[in-house]
């Protein structure tokens, strides 16, 4: 585990920068999230981030504007990106800018399961 | 000229363009919104919606300076018996050259800042119905309706 400054957890193995998001996703919190995810991305040089959405119990527009750059900028170092487990909500927004058909989107139970298991019982969405 | 709705209950308040303020916003109209036994995707969509409105006025409206967002939202008694919930988000600040453009999916002003220009595709598609009347140099009035079915059909 990465220490990092805001609310996410981070994990790099094997080339893959593994970053879950949790709270609400806004104009607001994507100022500084974007910074950690940014700080991260240079320092670990990964292949690959993997967004991990499922604690995200909130999301408008400005977490397009988020993902967009996080795509822009491991396309530029020559990685890629993939999202996880966003909910129907989110992913209803990601299609309205037809990012869907830009980006990978996956969902993978296990990640949510060990999700759940870390942090029992404080799921307010 | 449309007949007026009855207007069951309203709730009023201003407040300052900071960011931290459009999570409060659309949590107050989540809240007002709850008496009317909406369905959670309905009130997932007006959060949505209004966040950002707001979001617009902290961004664009007013920039680099704090200025004033009045807000009221109201429940109005449609024809059929049922609830709508209408939000109006006001500001006194730059103001909007071209709506139309404006209203645009993927338009935005703000390019280096990573906005995504979806603001006002996603206030049109998650409400009913979307209104925006803006004047340069005075200010822009966002209303938002949205029909609040509810979760009475469920039982």
């Amino acid at each position: 585990m990465i220490k990092t400054n805001h609310a996410l957890r981070a994990e790099m193995r094997e080339g893959v920068l593994y970053v879950a998001l949790e709270g609400e996703i806004d104009h607001h919190s994507a100022v500084a999230t974007r910074g950690e995810i940014d700080r991260l991305i240079y320092e670990k040089r990964p292949r690959r981030l993997e967004l991990e959405l499922s604690r995200i119990g909130f999301m408008d527009s400005s977490g397009l504007g988020l993902v967009m750059g996080r795509y822009a900028l491991m396309r530029d170092l020559g990685g890629e990106i993939t999202v996880l487990n966003p909910s129907p909500a989110i992913l209803r927004i990601f299609k309205l800018a037809g990012m869907d058909r830009l980006i990978p989107f996956e969902v993978r139970r296990e990640a949510s399961e060990a999700e759940k298991k870390t942090e029992e019982g404080s799921d307010r969405t | 000229m449309r007949k007026k709705r009855e207007i069951k209950n309203e709730l009023r308040w201003q407040m300052p363009s900071l960011s931290v303020n459009e999570g409060l916003a659309r949590a107050m109209v989540a809240a007002f919104c709850a008496q009317a036994n909406p369905t959670a995707t309905e009130i997932a969509d007006i959060k949505c919606a209004v966040s950002e409105a707001v979001t617009n006025c902290t961004v664009h409206a007013y920039r680099d300076a704090v200025g004033e967002i009045r807000i009221t939202a109201r429940l109005l008694g449609d024809a059929d018996g049922g609830t709508s919930v209408e939000v109006e988000i006001k500001d006194k600040g730059c103001g909007i050259p071209d709506v139309a453009c404006a209203r645009q999916p993927l338009y935005t002003t703000d390019a280096e800042g990573e906005r995504s220009g979806m603001g006002f595709t996603v206030m049109e598609s998650f409400t009913d119905r979307m209104r925006v009347r803006s004047r340069v140099g005075k200010g822009t009035t966002v209303v938002l309706t949205k029909k609040l079915n509810g979760r009475q059909m469920d039982y």
